[in-house]
C-alpha cells in the first residue's frame, strides 16, 4: 500500500474518507523516475462534483498517453479538511501519487464557473503555492487555467502564469514539449512564459498592460513586448472523430453527481439563442461519427463496468445520426442492463418513441426550455421554441402516458416586461389544461408542472454582452410576479414554482464580464473566509459585500451597466472565431425582435467557418457540390 | 447457479464504506465479464447480497458476497478474471458454488466472526493491561450499557463472546454476528476499557476481521465452519 498523504486518524474524523485516497479504477500510476514532466489536474469544487467532469477525463487520458508526462489530479478539498489542512500546515496532494500538488510542474484547473474563483485561491493556498502569480519562483509549478470561463480570464490574471483558451485537445503537446525542451536547456520560468505566448490559444496575462479611461471602462490592452501576440486565438478541435477520447475513464468509489459513462456525441449547437455563451463559443458545430462513438460505447462500458451511458451536447436532437445511435446503444447494451438516459432532447413523435422504451413513463418527466414565457421574448433571444410545439409535445407525451412536465426558463432578460413574466404563468396554465382535456378514465391522476426560473447572466462572447444585468430586488420582484401570476391560474395546484438565489446570480454576473482589477475583489473575499460560492450552505453573501466595500469596488459599474458599441472589453482580446460585428449585429436584431435561422438552414457569417470545419465545412461542400 | 465469492480488503480500501463496496463489485462484476443474473422489473439490479456489513477502517480477510450466475467459468478462471479488474485493496480468494435457495444464503447463515485487534503504534494501553485483559476474559458476566431508542439498558455481552485471547501483539477475539446475534468488537474493547478503568485514545485499534462462519452445530453446541467451506470448487 502507498502511504497516503493523511494519517488514519484525520482520514476516520472527516466526511466522505474516499475523496482524498484516489486508487479509483482506471486511475493512472507511473514511476516518477521515467516521467519528465508531473501535471495536476484540478476541478476546483468538491470531488463529487469534479469527478463527473469529462473535461478532465479527456485531458488526464490525453497527458498520460504521453511516455513523460503523468497526470494526476486533485479537488478542493471540503471544509472539514481545509480546516485540518491549515492546521497542521499539510500541503495539499494530488490524488495519485499523494505529493504535494507544489511540487509538480503544472497545476492545471480548470474554470467551469464563476463562483468556483475562491476555490481556485484555496487550491493554491492549500497547496502552499504564493497566491500572486508575479510571487512565483523557480520552484513553484506554472499555474495554468482552462475552460469556458477561460475566454474571460481578466478576473483572475493575477493568479495565473498561463491561460489555454479554446478546446484542450490541440495545444497542450506544443507547451509540454516546449516545456521539457526549456528546462533541459536551463531556462527559468519567466523566459518560459514569454516563449509559450507563442503557442497558439495561450495568453499570458503577465504580458499585457491595461489601461483605463476616466469611467472605469478600458481605454487599451497592450502586449508588453513586440513577440506577444495581440489576440489569442481560441482553439478548436477540427476533427472530433480523429482525436483522443477516453477508453477507460475514471470510476470512483463513492457515489458522484455522474455517474455513469458520458458519450459526447457533437460540439457546438447549431441554434443561437442570444444568451447562451456556450452555443456561440463552441462554434462550428461538430459531429462525432456514428462509428466512433459506437466503437467508444463499448469500450467505455468494457472498462468502467458502469450501467449507464448518457449522450452529451449542447442539443442532442440536432446530431443527425441520433436515430441511429439511440438503436444501436439500445440494442447492444439494454439487455445487459445498462440504462440510456438522452438528455437535451426536444420533444417530439421520435423522441417520445425512444424515451418510452428506455424509461419508465409513470416516473420519468419531459423537459422544455422554452427560456422565455412569451413569443416576443422567445424572439428576442433566438430560441425557436414555439407554444405551439411546446403543447403539442407535451399533448403527445400526456396521451403517452406521461403526466410530469419541467419547464425552464430566465427571468431578467433584455426588453422583458412584467407581461412577458406573466406568460411564463399562462404556458404553465395552458400545459395543465391541455393534460386535463384527456378523459379522466384515461389520464393517470394530477399532472405535475414544475416551472424553474433562473435569473438572466450577460455572459461575454454573446450578443447579451452588451446588455445591462438587473439587480438582485429587480430580480426577485420578477419572481415574485411570476409566483402571484401562477397563483391566479385556474390549474394552480398543478403547478410548483421554483425560483433561483439572485445573491449568487449578481456575482456570478461581476465575474462573468469582470475585469483584471477584481484580482484585488477576489483576494479579500478568500482572505474574508468565502469558499464553495456555489454552495448555499457555504455562500455568504454579507462577506462578500463587506469585501466590494473595503476594496472600493463598484458592483454595479459591472452588472446593471448597459455597454456602448465601442467599449473595449476585458475579453477583447480572445480572437474566439465569431466576430464582435457579428454579435452586435444579433445584438441589435434582438431588439427589433428579429429572429436568425440556425446554421444548419443557412449560413448567418458569424466568422466561425474560419476554422474551416463542421457545420462550416459542410456549407462551403455543398456551395461547391 | 448461485456463487459464493470470498474477498480480501486491506490498505487505503479500508476508507471505502459498505453501500459503495456493494457499487464496488456490481461494476467490477460487468468489467470481469461475469454473467451475473438481473431481478426482474423495469429498472433490473443484479442479485448479489453481501454477508456483513465491514465498518469504515476496518480491515478484513475474511469478506463474503452471493451472487446468482447463469453461465460461469472455472473456479479458478473467475477469480483470475476478478482479481484483474480489482482496485489495489481488493483480492477476490474464494469462487465457489453454493447450493440454490435462499436458506443459503451468507446473510442467513451468519453465525460467528474473528477479529484481530492490534493497538496502533504509540497507542498501546497502560502496562499490565495484559493481565487486566485475562481477567476481564474471565468474567461470567459483561454487562455493558446499550443505548437505544428507549433509552438504556444493561445487556450481558459475555455470552457472545465466544473465544478472547491474547496472541503475540495483538487480542483475537471470536464473536457472535448475524441478524440474531451481533457482537461489534469495538464494544468489546469498550467494555473492556470500562473494566480495565483506562481509556484508549480515538482511533487507537487496529480491527481486522480473520473469518466468518455458520454454525452447523446442534443443541447448543457450536460447530463453526468458514463460509466458504459450504461451497465446492468448480
Amino acid at each position: 500500500m502507498k502511504k497516503l498523504a493523511l494519517d488514519d486518524a484525520i482520514l476516520l474524523k472527516i466526511e466522505k474518507p474516499a475523496r482524498y485516497i484516489g486508487n479509483e479504477i482506471n486511475a493512472v500510476c507511473k514511476d516518477k523516475s521515467q516521467i519528465d514532466i508531473r501535471f495536476c489536474m484540478c476541478f476546483p469544487d468538491l470531488y463529487e462534483i469534479g469527478m463527473s467532469h469529462l473535461g478532465i477525463q479527456i485531458l488526464y487520458d490525453m497527458f498520460n498517453r504521453r511516455g513523460d508526462v503523468w497526470c494526476e489530479r486533485v479537488y478542493s478539498p471540503w471544509v472539514d479538511l481545509d480546516r485540518i489542512l491549515r492546521e497542521q500546515r499539510i500541503p495539499l496532494f494530488a490524488l495519485e501519487s499523494q505529493d504535494p500538488v507544489k511540487d509538480f510542474d503544472f497545476l492545471g484547473i480548470t474554470l467551469q464557473y464563476e463562483m468556483c474563483y475562491t476555490n481556485v485561491l484555496q487550491i493554491l493556498d492549500l497547496s502552499q503555492i504564493p497566491l500572486l502569480a508575479k510571487e512565483r519562483g523557480e520552484e513553484d509549478p506554472i499555474v495554468i487555467g482552462g475552460g469556458p470561463c477561460a475566454c474571460n480570464p481578466e478576473p483572475l490574471a493575477d493568479f495565473f502564469d498561463l491561460f489555454y483558451i479554446g478546446e484542450g485537445e490541440t495545444s497542450y503537446d506544443a507547451l509540454l514539449d516546449l516545456y521539457k525542451e526549456h528546462r533541459e536547456n536551463g531556462g527559468g520560468r519567466t523566459a518560459f512564459l514569454e516563449k509559450a505566448a507563442g503557442i497558439p490559444g495561450i495568453y499570458v496575462p503577465s504580458l499585457y498592460e491595461i489601461t483605463y479611461h476616466p469611467d472605469g471602462t478600458i481605454a487599451s490592452v497592450e502586449p508588453k513586448s513586440p513577440q506577444v501576440p495581440r489576440k489569442v486565438q481560441r482553439q478548436v478541435v477540427s476533427d472530433l472523430s480523429d482525436t483522443v477520447y477516453p477508453q477507460k475513464p475514471l470510476v470512483p468509489f463513492i457515489k458522484v453527481t455522474q455517474d455513469r459513462v458520458v458519450l459526447e456525441i457533437q460540439r457546438g449547437c447549431i441554434r443561437g439563442c442570444r444568451f447562451c455563451q456556450a452555443g456561440m463559443l463552441y462554434r462550428p458545430t461538430r459531429e462525432r461519427d456514428l462509428e466512433m462513438l459506437e466503437h467508444a460505447a463499448h469500450r467505455m462500458l468494457e472498462s468502467t463496468g458502469h450501467e449507464e451511458i448518457s449522450l452529451s451536447s449542447l442539443s442532442s436532437s440536432d446530431y443527425s445520426r441520433l436515430p441511429e445511435l439511440a438503436a444501436y446503444l439500445m440494442e447492444h447494451f439494454r439487455d445487459q442492463g445498462v440504462n440510456i438516459s438522452l438528455p437535451s432532447l426536444r420533444i417530439d413523435a421520435f423522441s417520445l418513441d425512444v424515451m418510452s422504451k428506455i424509461q419508465d413513463v409513470r416516473k420519468s418527466s419531459i423537459t422544455f426550455a422554452p427560456e422565455a414565457g412569451s413569443q416576443r421574448l422567445r424572439d428576442v433571444i433566438n430560441k425557436g421554441l414555439t407554444e405551439e410545439v411546446i403543447l403539442e409535445g407535451a399533448g403527445a407525451a400526456f396521451e403517452g402516458g406521461w403526466n410530469k412536465v419541467k419547464l425552464y426558463f430566465m427571468l431578467g432578460l433584455p426588453t422583458e416586461t412584467e407581461e412577458d413574466e406573466k406568460h411564463i404563468a399562462w404556458l404553465a396554465d395552458k400545459i395543465a389544461r391541455r393534460y386535463y382535456e384527456i378523459p379522466k378514465d384515461q389520464r393517470n391522476g394530477k399532472c405535475q408542472i414544475t416551472v424553474s426560473t433562473s435569473f438572466f447572466v450577460p455572459k461575454p462572447f454573446t450578443p447579451f454582452q452588451w446588455a445591462r444585468m438587473c439587480t438582485r430586488e429587480e430580480f426577485l420582484d420578477k419572481a415574485h410576479t411570476v409566483n402571484m401570476e401562477i397563483k391566479d391560474q385556474l390549474n394552480r395546484k398543478s403547478i410548483k414554482y421554483n425560483w433561483h438565489e439572485a445573491d449568487v446570480t449578481v456575482l456570478e454576473g461581476v465575474f462573468a464580464r469582470g475585469d483584471r482589477r477584481l484580482s484585488r475583489l477576489l483576494l479579500r473575499a478568500y482572505e474574508k473566509g468565502c469558499l464553495f460560492d456555489s454552495w448555499t450552505e457555504s455562500f455568504d453573501n454579507k462577506r462578500w459585500m463587506e469585501a466590494f466595500e473595503e476594496t472600493e469596488t463598484d458592483l454595479l459599474f459591472y452588472t446593471t451597466r448597459s455597454r456602448g458599441k465601442e467599449e473595449i472589453f476585458p475579453w477583447d482580446f480572445v480572437d474566439s472565431g465569431v466576430t464582435k460585428k457579428f454579435l452586435y449585429q444579433e445584438w441589435e436584431k434582438a431588439q427589433k425582435e428579429i429572429i436568425t435561422p440556425n446554421c444548419r438552414q443557412t449560413c448567418q457569417g458569424c466568422g466561425a467557418g474560419r476554422y474551416g470545419t463542421g457545420i462550416c465545412f459542410s456549407h462551403e461542400s455543398a456551395k461547391e457540390g | 447457479m448461485k456463487i459464493r465469492i470470498k474477498f480480501r480488503k486491506y490498505g487505503e480500501m479500508k476508507f471505502i464504506g459498505h453501500l459503495d463496496m456493494m457499487r464496488y463489485f456490481q461494476k467490477a462484476m460487468r468489467r470481469a465479464g461475469i454473467d451475473i443474473c438481473y431481478s426482474e422489473g423495469f429498472s433490473p439490479h443484479m442479485i448479489m447480497s453481501f454477508a456483513s456489513p465491514l465498518g469504515v477502517g476496518l480491515t478484513s480477510d475474511g469478506e463474503y458476497l452471493d451472487i446468482e450466475v447463469g453461465e460461469t467459468f472455472s473456479s479458478k478462471e473467475s477469480m483470475e478474471r476478478l482479481n484483474q479488474v480489482m482496485a489495489q485493496g481488493v483480492e477476490v480468494v474464494s469462487f465457489r458454488r453454493i447450493p440454490d435457495g435462499k436458506a443459503s444464503n451468507a446473510m442467513a447463515l451468519l453465525a460467528a466472526a474473528d477479529y484481530e485487534i492490534r493497538f496502533r503504534e504509540g497507542m498501546e494501553p497502560k502496562t499490565g493491561w495484559e493481565k487486566a485483559f485475562d481477567d476481564f476474559c474471565a468474567q461470567s458476566r459483561i454487562p455493558v450499557i446499550k443505548k437505544t431508542k428507549k433509552g438504556e439498558r444493561e445487556l450481558d455481552i459475555r455470552p457472545l463472546l465466544y473465544r478472547a485471547e491474547r496472541r503475540d501483539n495483538c487480542i483475537y477475539l471470536q464473536l457472535a454476528a448475524g441478524s440474531a446475534d451481533n457482537l461489534k468488537p469495538e464494544l468489546v474493547m469498550e467494555a473492556f476499557g470500562v473494566y480495565a478503568e483506562m481509556t484508549l485514545p480515538e482511533y487507537a485499534l487496529l480491527i481486522h476481521r480473520l473469518e466468518l462462519y455458520t454454525d452447523l452445530g446442534t443443541e447448543g453446541a457450536r460447530k463453526l465452519v468458514a463460509l466458504e467451506e459450504l461451497g465446492e470448487v468448480l
